[in-house]
Order: C-alpha cells, then structure tokens, then sequence
C-alpha cells in the first residue's frame, strides 16, 4: 500500500523567489532558491533590478563628473569610491596632490568604513532576528554621519574627492568631533560584542557555518573583510599602498576560519583598525592646499588607467580606457560586491533556509554595487 | 449591590441574587452567560491593545528610542488608531487560494484563546469555568490554536506562509510537550487540577518558594516553552520576517490579520497568567512566615492587583527575550527541546515526584 502511494506522489524541489521584495535581501536583489523542505538546494541569483547603467552614462560625462556618478554604486562606501576615480584620474594626469588632501582622504574612507561596517553589524543582528542591534548601530553611525555632514554637506552622497584634491577644506571642528568620536566609539564597541557576538544562540547559528577555503576564496574572486576571513591577504591598503597608508601603522585582520563567525569577527576587528588609523591620523594632519590646480576641462592622454582601492566590502577596481578626449571611452568598475555575491551558491548549498540569510549578511551586499 | 475588590464572590453572587429576584432560572443564565461573555470580550480587546502599547514601550526601551508619542499622551491612543485602521482595510482573499479555510483560521486562532482565557483566575471568585481538570483543558484548549495556524498557512496558496506554518506546527507540537510535563510536576505537588485548589494551596507560600529545585526548574523551562508556544522571539521561527516576510500570516490583511495579531498577545497573556497561577502564587499575596506586619501590608493590596502585578512581571520577561535574543534556527528549536528540554523535563518529574512522597518540601 505506501508503496503504490510512494509510487503515485511525485514530490520535487520547489522554488522560492526570494525578492526582488524580501527583507533580508536589502535591496532588489532576487534569489531563486531551490528548497527542499527547508533545505537549500541550489541559490540562482538574478541581478539587475537595479540596473542604472553607470558605466555607460560615464562615456558621456566629463571626468569629474563621473565622480558623482560613484556614491550611487556603494552608497554605503561612497568616499572610497570617488577617491578611486579621483585617484585613477590623478594618476593619468600624473598630478601630484599635497599630503593634506591624502590624509583628508585617509580619514574619511576610514569614517566611511566604520560607519559602513555600524550599519553591516546593525542589519546582521537583524537578519538574525536581533532587533536591537539595528538601533546601537545606527545611534552610532549617527555621529560620523553628522562629521560628514559638517565636512562636505552631504551624509550619504558625500561628493567630496575631486580630481586634485577634495572640494572643501576641513571644517575647524573636524579634528575635535573626531577625536569624541573615537573616544566614544572605543567605548561603546565592546556593546557590541556583549550584545550579539557572545550570544549563545548567535554562536550556534553562526561558527562552522558557510566555510569558504583560502583557495576558493582566490578563485572566486572574494575581496574584503569575506576573503581575509579566509585567510586570502589582499587588502589593497596594505599590498598597495594609496593615499595616506603607507604612512600608518595597522594590521591586516586575516582569520582562518572562513566561517560565518569568522567573517563577522573579521569586520569587528576592523573596526578596531579603522580606528587606530584615525587615532594615527588625526593629529598630524599636515598643512597645504586642499586643492591641487588643475585645468579647466581635464583630458586624460589616450591610453589605460587603472585603479584599486579598498573599500569597506573589498577591493574595488577603476578601469578607464581614454582616446584624449574630455570623456573617457569606456569605463569598467570592478566592483566588490559583484564578486562576493556568487561565493553564496557555493557557501549554502545543503544548509537551511535560516542559514542563507545569515551567510547572505555576512556577504555584506550593496545590491547597487552588483548592478551598476 | 455589594462589591468588595477582596472578594468578588460577593459580587457576582449579589448579581446572581437580583436577578433571580423576578426572572425565572432559564433566563438568569442566559442573562449570566451573556454578561460573562461580554465581560471577556471587552477584557481581550483592551487587554489585547494594552499588551501591543506595552510592547512597543518595552521594545523602544531596549532599543534606546521613545516609542509611539505622537498620538495621544505618551502616544497612548496609538493602538487604538492602529486598531481603527486595520478594521478599515480591505479584506483580500488571494487568488486560487482555499477561500473557505482561509477564512475560517483567523476565528479558530482568536477562539482558542478566548476558551483558554475562560478558565484563568483574575482574583479571588473572578473565574469563568473552575473545572476539576482546569489545567488539563487550558493545555489541551491551546494546543488547538495550532490548528488555525497550519490551516492558515496551507490555505493561504504561498510558499513563505507554508513553510512558516510546517515550522510553526513542528515548534508547538514539540513545546506542548514541554509545557505539559512542567504542569503534570506542578500537579504532582500541588495534588489537584483544579485552578482554584491550586491558587489555594498556595496560600501559605508560593509554589516556586516551597517545591524548591524541581520547581524552579520546572518554571524555567515552562518560561521557555511558553515563549515558544506563543511564537514569539527567540523562538519566532513561523514569522521569521527576514526569512519569511511574515510567515503564515503573509496574506492576511485588515481585521483577519488583527485577529492573529489579537491572538498573539492573548496567547502571551495565557501564558503568563499560567506560569503564574502554577508558579507565583494566583493572586495571592507574598507572604514571609512570620513577619505579621509584613503579610498585613500585603494582604491590602487587592488579588486582582496582584494577580496582573506577577502577570505583568512574566510577559515583561518575555518581552525581554524577544528584543534581546537572535532567532534559533528550525533545527536547533527542536533539538532543544528533544534533547535537552525533555528528558531534563523528565527527570524532574521523577524528582517532585520523590520531594513529595518523602515530604522534603516546605
């Protein structure tokens, strides 16, 4: 009898579309997830719902204005991303930028990766199903969030790389809310850890889940707090030193773990480094103009140009292709996030559906950045 | 009328009088049943729009915020606002889904709990229905809930509502469990099943106080059983919203989403209110041995007050949990309770069992 029944069922793997509307994607990104039961099967993820075709519109911008065009890929690393065509630019150019403009850039990329890794650690808790984390990060976040506004205007969208140099000069109370600001932040980062990562149940759901290897990590292309976990070096800040880094000192957080767990603590560490950068920093902040001169209408000599720079999500690569004319003739981002996202196959194969968002947060996704 | 906050035998008592004054039986318990339906039906939907007002409170001062203030003084008319403008939503019936299960889950789901709520003793006298098996149907009444909450999702034709409710089904079938054996350990020592017999045994000292270890045990994981049967975080696996948008309630809207949402915060009720009654005494007073002063102040404060006092002291612990607390994954909910909930459960049966043959209790 259950075998004539077992014979007549037919069961299969059914497919979930998770987004492009669903909480835990942050964005618009889809995944069609191949459940059975709980089980995950198989993760096909659909890019493209937020396509705005940067790279093309840059072809008929000017340079500098391709720079604003950048705070809309990763919003959330905004300051890295125009230094990096600001950098690539400059480089082409062979201008020189004074040192004040290189600790500037230094120091707000590092605001930038803290607030960046606040808001990370705030959705992680809340994919998890820990509501309060979001408010600590975000309380937190506040405050570079005001700094920023005070530097440039902006608070997201911050603007403020320009080829040559940055757009304004600091504001006068810029070293002072810095330095309360790390001095609180210092405070209140051990919060974080006896809020979440000691958590019995967050460690149970998150050490030895979604192992990513060293050799898959490099093969995959995974950059960032995602890859050093794995114990793949490759900060750019470290192996190829831009702006003002080869003058501080900071370590390179390599875990070799590669898990969930490790991925997370990676990002935590790097809060720590962040801010003994801006401890470094912050008060040798040397004279000079915050503005290179440049000419009117910037021309880059025919060739290639390329740039890395190390955002809070991983390494993300300028590509610029000039035939001398005022607009580039084709612009390629090699963004981080991109790359990261098609590790998440491979990491939650055979896992449950809980775990996909838990692995998928440790990714740190900007659906902007994947889409372009 | 008499009324006395002491005694609320009196009352209804002298309600009872009266009315069989000049009608005639049938109708006195008509009239009675009616009263004591509209009692209840009223006390769920405050105490229902309190709870959620409570909640958000709570929420906001674990997450450092304010909560509602617009609304109202200290935004205390925000829930009623919410509540006005869920029952003026559109009611949506998806398409191809089963119409007539999916109407009939929200009404299983809010008349579970009602049926639940009848047997719990608010004061002295201020209980619906003191069968001599009281804890017996409180437990089987709300393991019925469940019923509602597969139908709903199965009916509702998703795939985040079905699996939120397969999740929801296997989570409470397994806590009931749990739930159930912590009562049979209170039963054991408390000797009866009857609601009101155990308040009064517990007279002379709360239950938690006199059956020491295996009663505190017992308490923790009733706590931790009635979080889960509640569904409520960490164990909130069948909304999971980052997983499952909202689980088995996705495509409910208006007044049948309310009902849920009502039934979550009764539900919470009916569990506080158990723990409670099983753990904290009812509504009696906290009594210390021989301090005559003492107890005298305490027996001022009316039952009733103290009755939501403790009542209010659990879901406060409860509440605690879910904004604290990552959410456990599917696995991991059942394992805790098969492999370490159960036979813990288990052996601490075994335990009263010997504390209260030998006498070694208080």
């Amino acid at each position: 009898m259950s075998n004539n029944l077992q014979d007549k069922i037919e069961t299969q793997e059914y497919i979930v579309n998770m987004g492009p509307q669903h909480p835990s994607t942050h964005g618009v990104l889809r995944l069609m997830v191949n459940l059975e039961g709980e089980i995950v099967k198989n993760v096909d993820p659909v890019v493209g719902y937020i396509h705005s075709g940067i790279e093309k519109m840059t072809e008929s911008l000017a340079y500098p204005q391709i720079i604003h065009l950048t705070d809309r890929m990763d919003y959330l690393s905004a300051h890295m991303n125009n230094e990096a065509v600001a950098l690539c630019i400059e480089n082409a150019l062979q201008v020189e930028v004074s040192d004040r403009v290189k600790v500037i850039r230094t120091l707000m990329a590092e605001l930038q990766r803290l607030a960046s890794h606040q808001l990370w650690w705030c959705v992680m808790g809340m994919d998890m199903g820990a509501l309060t984390t979001f408010f600590y990060g975000l309380r937190d976040r506040e405050m570079i969030l005001d700094i920023f506004e005070e530097t440039c205007g902006a608070r997201l969208t911050l603007n403020y790389s320009t080829p040559g140099g940055v757009m304004f000069d600091l504001h006068p109370n810029f070293q002072k809310r810095v330095k309360e600001f790390t001095k609180y932040f210092r405070k209140v980062l051990p919060e974080y850890n006896q809020l979440l990562t000691g958590n019995v149940i967050f460690k149970e759901r998150t050490v030895g889940l979604g192992p990513l290897s060293k050799e898959d990590a490099i093969a995959y292309g995974v950059t960032g707090p995602t890859g050093r976990a794995s114990g793949f070096a490759c900060d750019v800040r470290k192996h190829n030193p831009y702006s003002a880094y080869d003058r501080v000192q900071f370590n390179e957080i390599l875990r070799t773990d590669g898990d969930t767990f490790g991925r997370y603590q990676a990002r935590i560490d790097e809060m720590y480094e962040s801010l003994n950068i801006i401890d470094q920093l912050i008060d040798n902040i040397p004279e000079g103009d915050y503005q290179a001169k440049m000419k009117g209408v910037i021309k880059l000599p025919e060739g290639e140009f390329y740039q890395r720079v190390e955002t809070a999500r991983g390494e993300l690569g300028v590509y610029i292709l000039s035939d001398g004319k005022k607009n580039p003739y084709r612009v390629k981002f090699r963004s981080p996030v991109f790359s990261n996202l098609w590790v998440l196959n491979h990491l939650i194969k055979g896992q449950k559906i809980a775990d996909l968002v838990a692995v998928m947060s440790t990714l740190d996704l900007v659906i902007p950045d994947i889409d372009r | 009328m008499a009324f006395d906050i002491y005694d609320f035998t009196t009352l209804t008592s002298s309600i009872h009088q009266s009315l069989s004054e000049s009608l005639p039986p049938l109708a006195v318990e008509m009239i009675e049943w009616t009263l004591v339906g509209l009692s209840m039906l009223i006390f769920v939907a405050l105490f229902g729009l309190i709870l959620v007002y409570l909640e958000r409170k709570v929420c906001a001062l674990f997450q450092q915020r304010l909560g509602p203030m617009r609304v109202g003084k200290w935004g205390l008319l925000q829930t009623i606002a919410d509540f006005v403008k869920l029952l003026m939503k559109e009611l949506i019936t998806p398409n191809r889904a089963d119409k007539f299960l999916y109407n009939l889950a929200p009404f299983i789901v809010i008349i579970v709990t009602f049926m639940a709520i009848a047997a719990i003793p608010f004061a002295k006298g201020l209980q619906a229905l003191d069968f001599d098996i009281g804890v017996f149907y409180v437990s089987a009444i709300s393991s019925l809930g469940v019923i509602g909450i597969l139908l709903a999702g199965w009916a509702s034709n998703n795939k985040y509502s079905l699996i939120g409710a397969m999740r929801s089904g296997a989570q409470i079938i397994s806590y009931e469990l749990s739930v159930g054996l912590t009562l049979i350990t209170m039963i054991i020592f408390a000797g009866t099943m009857q609601i009101s017999g155990i308040v009064d045994a517990q007279a002379s000292g709360w239950f938690i106080f006199r059956g020491h270890i295996p009663a505190i045990i017992a308490f923790i994981i009733f706590l931790i059983a009635g979080t889960a049967e509640t569904n409520r975080g960490p164990f909130d696996l069948a909304e999971a919203e980052s997983e499952l948008t909202a689980g088995f309630h996705t495509e409910y809207s208006g007044i049948k989403f309310a009902f849920f949402f009502l039934a979550e915060y009764v539900n919470l009720f009916i569990v506080s209110a158990m723990a409670t009654v099983l753990f904290l005494g009812g509504w009696q007073p906290l009594h210390f041995g021989s301090f005559e002063g003492f107890n005298q102040v305490m027996d001022f404060i009316p039952p009733i007050f103290w009755f939501f006092g403790k009542v209010m002291f659990i879901i406060y612990m409860i509440m605690w949990f879910k904004w604290t607390f990552p959410r456990l994954r599917v696995d991991q909910i059942l394992t805790l309770e098969w492999k370490y909930l159960l036979p813990v459960n288990l052996f601490n049966i075994l335990l009263m069992t010997l504390i209260v043959l030998m006498g070694w209790h208080f």
